[in-house]
């Protein structure tokens, strides 16, 4: 790969005979995965892209076309080009068109070359998972879990002037330890943009602690508890409702956040207690890229005539009430308001000051869970969602963990639950359980819920 | 088809005859590709190192997704993945490595950088691996069963098909908004390893939906086509293997009667369930629960483990007697047919489930090795050539009865009931135990007749309580091939498509949840 990224994007720019904005997507990455005190998997795996959206006047208005690959030689830029130009032209007429975002000023320095990763970043985390291993075979526990850093940098260049660059650091790891009877199951994720602030032995002590508060078995029947859910599930919850704010879904009516007859719900109080649910692509820990790189978000917005545009911080709830929700520069031209490009972040706050710890020993009787999983949308209209819960639910009774609990099955929305939270803890650095995959970046507290609704048992362990 | 035919494993890697007068070449721009030029120089850099078993697989994936809103084409977005892999076993320990670059220099890197990924993971691991073995496939080729590859059908006719569709349901009273998407793929893979075995492959599939929705005081409801993904062509939207134009014909009424239905009551109900749901419950508390995988806790800290644990091969009562299930990578269509999989491994069908009784796993090369089944069964799949290949779910399917009822003679054995029909939301456990399943339509049963549709449903049960109330299943006349393209498993996320056909069934008092009683207060 002799050639740089910033001349492919700027032979592509060259090559294009409409309007058009390319980015090149160099992406280096390296994982370990583990099981029953074991490696199974491993990689290391390195690509780069080419996007190519181009924009085209046909019969009724203007369409856009995106095309995508991997590229190994700058000959192979010009066909990417055509392609995209080749689908706006056959295309048709988009209702979100808008001229593309013109230049402006920004400090990226497009020179700088691509950062990357490797294997290498993860040989301390395989020695101390090593010791790990040991330690559980002795313990008679078995560990589980993955490893991965990903490290992207995004040139993007425009017809219209644009030279941005941005990169995007992203670690995680997740680590899961049985009994050997896999009859307890304990679960902790961190996220990290370098590995140096991973401490192995740190968190396998954690989950040696929580499966010990396993060594007495509780069993509870569905119903209404009084329930601390972590910042990890408290993140699970609110990523999904962030993946829902699509302005314009909810000004016709079909979502969560309509109000009826055209209004959407901007300006209803949601919660009595001042929770705020903001995004910045500048938040200190969780900076990510600052500008439009994709062509459409998880709330199904297009993004295709938006590249490069600038991602600012939004503030979705401010204090309890609803004050943003996701649109696009052509969705916001039509309705008088202003884009609310998404950034890959999500901060919760609710002026909390209570650890997880003090939060427990202020409970008289209720469950505490460890995270969430396989969360799936019941009911669009009020946003009902299903999920289990998994790898520990405690007991708690006079400010104590006093036993594991069977796994429930849940049915909540994590709007109405905005409503019937009792306690904010101190927001803190999280990794969510189920969505990592897709979401990486997130602050979130513990809340106390007086009565979630645990639908019915699981016998999973 | 009983049990006992499918009892052993059948190659079907040879196409059969009536292939021929349909069957697409593999795409010349990926034959031309050096493709033996990049496996001689990683193969022989990977025995220079001293590995003792060493795969290459070159693959390219072209995807194409189009969405459309109310009159509008909103999304049109293209992408190709072509890359290469090196997987090596070195000193007993796997080692993995990928790029973009086809050249011989890279390579021979990749094979360098596999051995350095397993070096790394040295200290993580106690055991070696072994292979089963598997017959040597010298320069074997297998094309799947379509007739129009959709890339090369003009974009007008694929744009305006769509919105002739989208534009029949606008029309329709009570029809305020609508959405269609439709998806495509085509995918060439290459593999050969150090034992001889090369393959060179192309499959096409694609996937088209489209959803009524209804705005008004009561808020919204919406209702889709049922039309699954299937492995076939652009004919497939023109009236091959399915007729979308009756489909959508059909979607306006059965939305009107959906948002003026009443909410269900809480209880316990007969079901039946027709092949447009239970797919997905078959996928969800079947297909993943029998991917040994899983039994052997390799997915414990993501996508979960198992109840049906090993020790239970032979003898766990999974469900009634009529309970006959499959797993194939070779059915016509299906989205998880192959001649070979990412180990070389060719096409087979086996048993998972007979009589109710769980008879088998899904396995790869390693597991067949490490439990004694002498040889795997071809479940080893990569979703694109930066991922390794793993153990992925073949195609899954309930068998129908030979001498079954129709899907209204089981409505007629029901005197309280609900008969589903499509799916839409799902869940269940890191076990596979707890499901809890919504659909597109619920029709009540009322002494063996429909009697209307009801909303607010959701069944949950636990697996073997579910399957072991099926009573009866319908005959090969309900039998459809559902599916999916969106199957995730494993870390890093692999996301695989796959099929599962199925009659219509019918079970006895499952658990009915009413969802507006659910959640908050």
């Amino acid at each position: 790969m002799s050639v740089q990224p910033q001349d492919l994007v700027e032979r592509a720019l060259a090559s294009a005979s409409l309007p058009c904005v390319a980015w090149v997507t160099e992406r280096t990455e390296a994982n370990l995965r583990w099981a029953n005190n074991a490696l199974t998997t491993n990689g290391e795996m390195r690509s780069r892209r080419l996007t190519v959206t181009a924009t085209a006047e046909v019969e009724g208005g203007t369409a856009a076309g995106t095309v995508g690959q991997e590229i190994a030689t700058a000959d192979e830029v010009s066909a990417v080009v055509s392609a995209a130009e080749q689908l706006a032209r056959t295309g048709r007429p988009a209702e979100d068109a808008v001229p593309l975002v013109e230049n402006y000023a920004y400090n990226d320095v497009w020179a700088d070359p691509a950062e990357t990763t490797s294997i290498e970043v993860l040989e301390e985390l395989g020695k101390g998972l090593g010791v790990a291993f040991k330690r559980a075979e002795a313990a008679r526990h078995l560990v589980y879990g993955f490893a991965e850093h990903v490290v992207e940098t995004i040139y993007l260049g425009s017809s219209t002037g644009l030279r941005r660059r941005g990169v995007q650091p992203t670690g995680r790891l997740e680590l899961n330890a049985k009994t050997v009877d896999l009859a307890a199951s304990a679960w902790l994720g961190r996220t990290t943009r370098d590995f140096l602030d991973i401490d192995v032995a740190e968190a396998a002590e954690e989950l040696s602690t929580r499966l010990g508060w396993a060594s007495r078995k509780v069993e509870l029947p569905p119903g209404r508890y009084e329930t601390l859910l972590p910042p990890a599930a408290v993140a699970d919850l609110m990523i999904y409702a962030y993946w829902t704010a699509n302005a314009r879904d909810a000004e016709e009516g079909r979502n969560v956040f309509a109000a009826g007859e055209g209004a959407t719900k901007i300006g209803q109080r949601f919660a009595e207690l001042p929770i705020t649910l903001r995004s910045d692509p500048l938040y200190p820990g969780l900076e990510t890229i600052p500008f439009v790189n994709f062509t459409s978000s998880l709330d199904e917005t297009s993004w295709a005539f938006d590249g490069g545009l600038p991602i600012n911080a939004t503030t979705w709830i401010d204090r309890g009430v609803l004050r943003e929700l996701i649109r696009n520069r052509g969705h916001a031209a039509r309705t008088g308001s202003q884009p609310t490009p998404p950034p890959d972040n999500l901060i919760m706050d609710g002026d909390g000051t209570a650890s997880l710890q003090e939060m427990i020993s202020n409970t008289q009787r209720g469950l505490l869970l460890t995270c969430l999983w396989y969360i799936r949308e019941v009911d669009p209209e009020r946003l009902l969602l299903t999920g289990l819960t998994r790898d520990g639910v405690y007991l708690v009774e006079n400010g104590e963990v006093v036993g594991a609990v069977n796994n429930f099955r849940f049915n909540e929305s994590p709007i109405e639950l905005l409503g019937r939270i009792s306690e904010i803890g101190v927001a803190e650095l999280t990794l969510c359980r189920e969505w990592n995959d897709y979401f990486n970046r997130t602050i979130m507290p513990a809340i106390r819920v007086p009565d979630f609704n645990m639908s019915t048992v699981s016998q999973a362990s | 088809m009983t049990s006992t035919e499918l009892s052993e494993p059948v190659d079907h890697a040879a196409q059969p005859d009536h292939y021929a007068a349909i069957m697409p070449h593999l795409d010349d721009s990926f034959v031309a590709l050096p493709l033996q030029a990049l496996s001689d120089a990683a193969l022989s850099k990977a025995t220079d190192l001293g590995c003792s078993h060493a795969e290459v697989r070159v693959e390219r994936l072209r995807l194409a997704y189009r969405s459309f809103r109310d009159h509008a084409l909103e999304t049109s977005a293209d992408s190709e993945v072509l890359g290469l892999s090196v997987r090596v076993v070195h000193n007993g320990v796997w080692g993995f490595a990928a790029d973009i670059t086809l050249s011989t220099d890279s390579a021979a890197r990749l094979a360098e950088r596999a051995v350095a990924t397993a070096q790394v993971s040295q200290p993580l691991t106690s055991g070696s691996v072994e292979l089963a073995d598997e017959e040597i496939y010298r320069d074997a080729t297998w094309v799947s069963a379509y007739e129009v590859n959709p890339f090369e059908v003009e974009e007008a006719s694929k744009t305006g098909r769509l919105l002739e569709l989208n534009e029949a349901l606008l029309s329709a009273p009570g029809v305020n908004h609508a959405n269609a998407n439709l998806g495509y793929v085509h995918e060439n893979k290459y593999f050969a390893n150090l034992s001889g075995t090369s393959t060179t492959q192309q499959r096409v599939r694609i996937q088209a939906q489209l959803t009524a929705v209804n705005v008004g005081d009561h808020g919204f409801a919406t209702t889709r086509t049922l039309a699954p993904p299937t492995g076939r062509g652009w004919e497939y939207l023109t009236g091959t293997g399915w007729d979308f134009d009756a489909e959508v014909a059909e979607i306006p009424e059965l939305l009107a009667a959906q948002v003026a239905a009443p909410s269900v009551e809480a209880g316990h109900y007969d079901l039946v369930i027709h092949p447009s749901n239970l797919f997905l419950t078959i996928h969800e508390s079947i297909g993943h629960a029998t991917e040994l995988d899983r039994a052997l806790g390799y997915e414990a800290a993501y996508a979960g483990t198992s109840f049906a644990t090993f020790d239970q091969l032979g003898k766990l009562q999974y469900g009634s007697g009529v309970m006959n299930i499959t797993g194939d990578r070779l059915v016509d269509h299906g989205l998880a047919t192959i001649g070979y999989d990412d180990e070389g491994v060719a096409q087979q069908q086996f048993d998972l489930i007979s009589g109710g009784i769980l008879v088998g796993y899904q396995l790869n090369r390693q597991m067949a090795a490490e439990k004694g089944f002498g040889r795997s069964n071809g479940c080893a799949y990569a979703d694109s050539p930066g991922h390794i290949a793993m153990q992925r779910m073949p195609n899954v399917s309930l068998q129908p009865a030979a001498d079954g009822a129709t899907t209204e003679e089981l409505i007629s054995d029901v005197d309280h009931g609900i008969y589903i029909v499509g799916d839409k939301s799902w869940s269940i456990d890191m076990q596979r135990y707890n499901f809890q399943f919504t659909g597109q339509r619920f029709f009540k049963i009322d002494k063996g007749r429909l009697a209307g549709q009801l909303k607010d449903v959701a069944y949950q049960a636990t697996t073997t309580d579910f399957w072991r109330s099926m009573e009866a299943v319908g005959n090969r006349d309900t039998y459809v091939l559902g599916g999916a393209f969106n199957c995730g498993k494993g870390q890093p996320g692999q996301i695989a498509p796959v099929s599962h056909g199925c009659p219509s069934a019918l079970f006895r008092k499952v658990n009915v949840l009413n969802t507006q009683a659910e959640g908050g207060q």
